[in-house]
């Protein structure tokens, strides 16, 4: 059975709450903040959101039936989505279905967290039980320690070297100064790159996300009416997930992308290199060359050559995690779920301000979680576009 | 730095699960769950099969061979335990068995590798790759020096050299090349065969130290407690028969005396400046080893009254295991079988050398185990307590 488009369903009013490094507020209220600025873009009233999904890490002790009280809405479809940086496509493919079957009229998708100074300590340390039993008592690098292990393996299996990531990560840089939200605001060299305090060999500083505080937002609605409410929307074309893939690989060599991408693209009714831009989750370089290659921009070890022949910058040959993805924004912990794909949305409505990508028509955003133990659980992608 | 550095811990928080990986490297030993259905092995630790979704997932030995698939260098650290200890090394095994697992790793790891499970300062299991087949000396790797308790430069108290097993634990000591050995010894007017070559032995200082006198071991602790890196309570008071054979509890409230209350004593005294040199420097309090007997898991009704005072004694161990866990300071705890001295004359053989007692405790601290039960005897009664403890009980008491 071939699965349903999202015809008439679409996405729209791509929100950031401004990130801080640290905050003394809690996850709800960034939250109640991102839900706010949804409301104020949109025209819509509290009332008239009746479908929400919540992806947080610190909101503990509550999920998303405590932010119903916390906030005062009563949806009558409600999710809440813990899995991390998979978190933003997984929502929007739930709720366009929930909208799709008439369960809700319009769902507000929301991302955030707080980052208070021992915050992520803590987070770490209890992250999962597989984590917490057998991965944060060798040392407590905590996701630096594995994507060091990805990070070493793949050199040594594609020939990537420093200066390949050296170079996403400086374009990525460029793209962030034309981001009025990211925390970074000093354009970044190679020569500073290279030169960056080891980490978690081979990861040097900035190979690793920021933790931060922030909270991303957007509504996923009808297009009829998305049309009533005169504002700027994107068609979902296509969507995946994928968990747990490929546990039998010794060490994490690829994605779950690799499984479901053709159904991506087939869905779609388009291919990788039609593809405008692309919003690749990045808060370590090399996962964001591993899905450059397990959703078919090129292929398996073929990374390195693919970086070094395209430009990544909003007006590049390739133009990749245009607001400077979280390697430069910052990681706001569910929020880094949800970056680029919001960014997609504002590149699709002709809302990305300086760092617009040209003519812009057909974009991809995906996503990767969840380090329970020595590997990304989950996987997806969607393809957005006018 | 003036002030002494205090006692921090690798996290030590586990799943229950994940304490079976912990129950065997208390032994020594390397398990990993292996379903009894599919025969699948699998870790981490989980609650049901991997792969056919058993409950019935027991602890089997392993080999612990395999391949080193990628290493890193930490130069940053969340936790404190660690970040006073920077650079560390880990690297991501994949074990001919199975599964992947995170390691440390030893100096000279390179492709091929040997995992086993070691205590932590935290008392929790933690893996540990070693290069394969090949004999390494897991102290004087600077990581996994943290996780063993190497005599060697340290400075030890044996409560008691008058007896075979003192004598016999001094000299491993000095052997495994122990800064010096504080030896206790009560009643210093009696002779004892061979004390006198130990009290010529360079390393060797002698202490009059009397476990049944609280004012002897509180002068004793005032005078060394705070340079003890490890203690090593040999005192012991054994005579045999059970409740029939003897009128009134003089002999066992002696037995008590020396082997219970002689320990509480010193644990007093000792145990809480023993915790605050928890993390002093290369050399900081590391251990304490009491020396129980099998018959502290179950009575042998022949040494009935001495049974119960080592079961005693085996009770009060796991009280002060657990106080001196904060500090990283490791209570190991030998159950040897009967030990061929004088008080054992009439048990027949196999019977334990003092020799082979004193190597076991040694290999205990280097290789950071727990609980020992050296000996035949000891590991039969062992098997046969953990197989079933109330047909042991029958048995002892046929």
């Amino acid at each position: 059975m071939t699965r349903r488009g999202y015809e008439g369903v679409v996405v729209a009013v791509p929100v950031t709450v401004p990130y801080a490094r640290y905050s003394i507020r809690s996850a709800h209220w960034w939250l109640a903040r991102s839900l706010s600025a949804l409301l104020k873009e949109s025209g819509l009233k509290k009332a008239d959101i009746d479908g929400f999904t919540i992806s947080s890490f610190t909101l503990q002790p509550d999920t998303a039936i405590g932010l119903t009280q916390h906030l005062g809405i009563a949806p009558r479809w409600l999710d809440h989505i813990p899995l991390g940086g998979a978190s933003g496509v997984v929502a929007l493919r739930r709720a366009a279905r929930a909208v799709q079957a008439g369960d809700a009229s319009v769902v507000a998708c929301l991302g955030g967290d707080t980052n208070h100074v021992d915050s992520f300590r803590l987070t770490l340390a209890n992250f999962s039980q597989f984590a917490r039993d057998a991965v944060y008592p060798y040392g407590a690098g905590g996701p630096n320690a594995s994507f060091a292990f990805l990070t070493e393996h793949y050199m040594r299996a594609s020939g990537a070297t420093r200066e390949d990531f050296g170079k996403l990560c400086v374009a990525q840089r460029a793209n962030a100064l034309k981001f009025p939200h990211a925390l970074f605001k000093k354009p970044l060299s190679m020569q500073e790159y290279l030169a960056a305090r080891p980490i978690a060999e081979p990861l040097h500083l900035f190979d690793c996300v920021m933790p931060c505080a922030g909270a991303e937002g957007f509504l996923v609605l009808s297009e009829e009416k998305a049309k009533a409410l005169k504002i700027p929307y994107a068609r979902i074309l296509g969507t995946i997930e994928r968990h747990n893939a490929f546990s039998e690989d010794p060490i994490q060599l690829r994605g779950g992308w690799v499984l479901d991408r053709d159904e991506l693209y087939a869905q779609a009714g388009a291919g990788p290199a039609e593809m405008d831009f692309a919003q690749v989750y990045d808060d370590y370089p090399v996962i964001s060359m591993m899905q450059l290659e397990d959703l078919g921009f090129c292929a398996k070890n073929e990374g390195p050559a693919f970086v070094r022949k395209h430009g990544f910058t909003h007006d590049g040959s390739f133009p990749l995690n245009t607001s400077g993805g979280q390697l430069s924004v910052g990681q706001a912990g569910a929020a880094g779920g949800f970056l680029g794909l919001v960014e997609a949305i504002r590149q699709l409505t002709g809302a990305a301000g300086g760092r617009q990508v040209k003519d812009a028509q057909l974009g991809l955003a995906s996503g990767f979680g969840m380090i329970n133990f020595d590997r990304g659980l989950c996987s997806a992608a969607a393809i957005l576009s006018t | 730095m003036l002030r002494t550095r205090l006692p921090t811990l690798p996290p030590g928080a586990r799943s229950r699960a994940a304490l079976g990986l912990t129950a065997a490297a208390a032994l020594g030993r390397f398990e990993l769950q292996q379903c009894a259905d599919c025969g699948a092995v699998q870790y981490p630790p989980r609650e049901a099969c991997h792969r056919c979704l058993s409950v019935r997932l027991p602890w089997k030995k392993q080999s612990g061979e395999g391949e080193l698939l990628t290493q890193t260098v930490l130069h940053h650290s969340n936790d404190l335990f660690f970040r006073e200890r920077l650079p560390w090394r880990l690297g991501l095994v994949r074990l001919d068995c199975g599964p992947t697992v995170v390691a440390h790793l030893h100096e000279s790891v390179k492709k091929r590798v040997s995992v086993r499970a070691m205590l932590d300062r935290a008392g929790q299991a933690v893996l540990a790759a070693a290069p394969e087949k090949e004999a390494v000396n897991m102290a004087e790797d600077r990581q996994l020096r943290e996780f063993t308790c190497d005599p060697k430069f340290r400075k030890v108290l044996v409560t008691d050299g008058k007896t075979a097993v003192g004598q016999a634990l001094i000299r491993s000591f000095i052997e495994a090349k122990a800064d010096l050995i504080w030896v206790g010894h009560a009643e210093p007017w009696k002779k004892f065969p061979g004390f006198d070559e130990i009290a010529k032995l360079p390393q060797v200082t002698l202490l009059p130290l009397d476990v049944t006198d609280s004012k002897s071991v509180r002068e004793v602790a005032a005078e060394i407690g705070g340079k003890v890196d490890i203690l090593v309570n040999n005192a012991e008071f054994h005579r045999a028969f059970g409740i029939a054979n003897r009128a009134g509890v003089e002999t066992a409230r002696s037995e008590m005396d020396v082997n219970y209350f002689g320990l509480l004593r010193l644990a007093q005294e000792f145990a809480p400046v023993m915790r605050a040199r928890g993390a002093d420097g290369q050399s900081s309090a590391v251990a304490w080893v009491n020396l129980l007997s099998i018959y502290a898991l179950a009575n042998f009704p022949a040494h009935g009254t001495f049974s119960a005072s080592k079961a005693a004694a085996h009770s009060l161990a796991q009280c002060l295991r657990a106080e001196m866990r904060p500090a990283g300071v490791r209570v190991i705890n030998a159950f040897p079988g009967p030990i061929d001295d004088e008080w054992n004359q009439l048990t027949p053989p196999p019977k334990l050398a003092p020799d082979a007692l004193a190597k076991s405790v040694l290999r205990a601290l280097q290789d950071g185990i727990e609980d020992l039960y050296p000996g035949d005897v000891a590991q039969e009664w062992l098997e046969r307590w953990r197989d079933n403890p109330k047909a042991l009980e029958r048995e002892l008491s046929a």
